[in-house]
């Protein structure tokens, strides 16, 4: 069933790019495929566009189902839609996968573009296909808005990974941006976050089954791997309390003195890192988390953020969770002393949550007045 | 157009010491009023700090740029003289760390406006001597429910800044919207200073 605010049915459209991309790495995409869905309206200005950057394991399917009987709507469904914060009656709402992905964009389990050999057979890339960072995909962002003749956006929103993605954007396009809601962000990744990502990546990467990324070839998945990284990356996204009141030290029974399932906690994980092993990609896993690893606008600027910042054009919203301790209040308060530096018109909000970094995809009521309060004043 | 309700003659003398298009810092901005007031009169380039998520949203709505952060953590946000103007609106008396906020405040900006409710006006003395603690339209609070927990007089105020050698540019002190010139710490209820290091 749909509810009364939803998006509705929706398709997702793939858009084909034959022009290359040259990446940050130096390397070159000969060709790319990007997979996104849009919701709402262009207005015949074409100046009512919201980009919606995903985070590490999201995708284009942002909002709505693809049928009535699907169980679950897009990643942000609480977010977008009719009258909802984002509102669908006024924007014109874009979702896509990032490349590297496993959703459809080009990526390490897309098939190869063919050769000029016929007698080769089709396959995928596998650990040929290149790094991608922030930068790339912002960058294959704007090609995209290129190709669907949209020049400006009137606000690009993103939380945690995504929320990189919308401050690259002021940066890389200071003229198509009027507005950044970067949500649960940070300018880049500490020595403690990216120890996260190193260990999840380890997880998979020594998995028998990985083959060093070829495992399509051997027509396995390197599921154990992917369930711990998954596993792991769960436990940073939630707070020590949230986890507490969630499960405490509920058992599922009793105490069985056996390394089985007897924490509901334990359950939990095993569930969440069993479900993503079932339906995400190793290799795509392993890039979105470099990608997070590598973003520092700053580095070229001798670490100084608000020289990294100081073309930037954009009017900002900044928001952080209390309990999110992956990327904590004070690393949106860098970002956010960064564009008072630069005189920036920017609003700061400090949201009290339970939840840790999850928060951002929550429907707590406070956060999204802050959303919907922010966004009835963008101008179309 | 903005329109006001009821004439705030504290605003008028604020305004009268900001510069037109200046860059100001009003610390604990409330629902935004005061920087609303200053854009729309002077055109100001203003942000506010404020804690409180209800005032904070209120801002938002109305267009007042705001930074949700605790004045009692100072202000590491913001660099050193990078504000024409930093503005405290009578906020100092519920301020635990005052020292630090005022040192603070002349940190981040070249001058500083400080607004209080005196303490020495004659009917909280009057209140005083009758037996119980001041309550009136400055003072809402009661005893026990007060965030006041640092109220001054102006002559404590004017010892304060001597101490900290804070210059005082320039005083007001007002009583129902009226200017007060005659013994101001008896007769004054507001006191609003211009201020800069010395």
């Amino acid at each position: 069933m749909l509810e009364n605010n939803s998006v509705g049915i929706v398709t997702a459209q793939t858009a084909h790019f034959s022009e290359p991309l040259t990446l940050q790495s130096g390397e070159v995409l000969p060709q790319f495929d990007v997979v996104f869905e849009t919701y709402g309206t262009l207005n015949a200005a074409k100046s009512n566009t919201v980009l919606v950057c995903h985070a590490l394991s999201g995708n284009h399917h942002v909002a709505g189902k693809y049928a009535e009987t699907d169980k679950n709507a897009g990643w942000w469904d609480n977010l977008i839609g009719p009258n909802k914060p984002l509102d669908t009656n006024k924007f014109f709402v874009i979702g896509l996968n990032n490349l590297g992905g496993c959703h459809g964009s080009s990526g390490p389990s897309s098939l190869k573009p063919k050769s000029s050999h016929k007698s080769e057979k089709d396959q995928p890339y596998g650990a040929s296909f290149p790094i991608v960072t922030v930068e790339d995909w912002v960058n294959s962002q704007a090609r995209l808005l290129n190709h669907l003749g949209i020049t400006q956006l009137a606000a690009v929103i993103g939380g945690s990974l995504g929320g990189m993605q919308a401050l690259q954007w002021t940066i890389a396009f200071p003229e198509r941006v009027k507005h950044a809601l970067i949500i649960a962000a940070a300018p880049n990744l500490t020595a403690q976050n990216m120890a996260f990502n190193e260990v999840a990546r380890q997880a998979i990467m020594t998995d028998p089954e990985f083959y060093d990324g070829d495992y399509y070839a051997h027509k396995t998945v390197p599921r154990r791997g992917l369930r711990i990284a998954r596993m792991l990356g769960h436990i940073t996204y939630l707070s020590d309390n949230a986890m507490g009141e969630k499960f405490g030290r509920k058992l599922k029974d009793k105490i069985k003195y056996s390394f089985d399932v007897e924490f509901e906690m334990e359950s939990y994980l095993r569930y969440q890192g069993d479900k993503f092993a079932g339906e995400f990609d190793a290799n795509t896993y392993l890039r979105m988390t470099r990608a997070l690893d590598y973003y520092d606008p700053a580095l070229g600027y001798g670490g100084d953020l608000s020289q990294a910042l100081k073309n930037v054009k954009a009017k900002f919203l900044v928001v952080s969770f209390t309990s999110d301790w992956r990327f904590s209040p004070e690393r949106s308060r860098e970002i956010v002393k960064a564009l008072l530096d630069n005189e920036l018109t920017v609003s700061y909000a400090e949201v009290t949550a339970l939840h840790g970094h999850d928060a951002f995809l929550m429907p707590d009521t406070h956060y999204h007045n802050i959303l919907r309060g922010y966004l009835s004043k963008v101008e179309v | 157009m903005v329109e006001f309700t009821q004439f705030r003659q504290d605003f008028a003398i604020i305004a009268g010491w900001v510069n037109f298009g200046g860059k100001v810092l009003d610390l604990g901005c409330g629902d935004g009023e005061l920087l609303t007031y200053l854009r729309a009169s002077l055109e100001v380039k203003g942000y506010g700090v404020e804690k409180d998520d209800a005032n904070w949203l209120a801002c938002l709505q109305n267009g007042t740029n705001v930074i949700q952060m605790d004045l009692e953590d100072g202000l590491s946000g913001f660099e050193d003289q990078s504000f024409d103007t930093v503005i405290l609106s009578q906020t100092l008396q519920a301020m635990h760390n005052t020292e630090e906020i005022v040192q603070e405040m002349l940190r981040v900006g070249r001058e500083i406006i400080v607004t209080f409710p005196n303490f020495g006006y004659w009917r909280n003395r009057m209140q005083i001597t009758t037996g119980t603690m001041p309550v009136s339209k400055t003072l809402p609070y009661q005893w026990f429910d007060t965030p006041n927990v640092h109220l001054c007089t102006i002559n404590d105020f004017e010892q304060f800044c001597k101490n900290h050698k804070i210059d005082v540019i320039e005083r007001k002190v007002i009583t129902d919207g009226n200017e007060v010139n005659f013994m101001p710490n008896l007769l004054g209820n507001l006191a609003m200073y211009r201020l800069k290091s010395s």
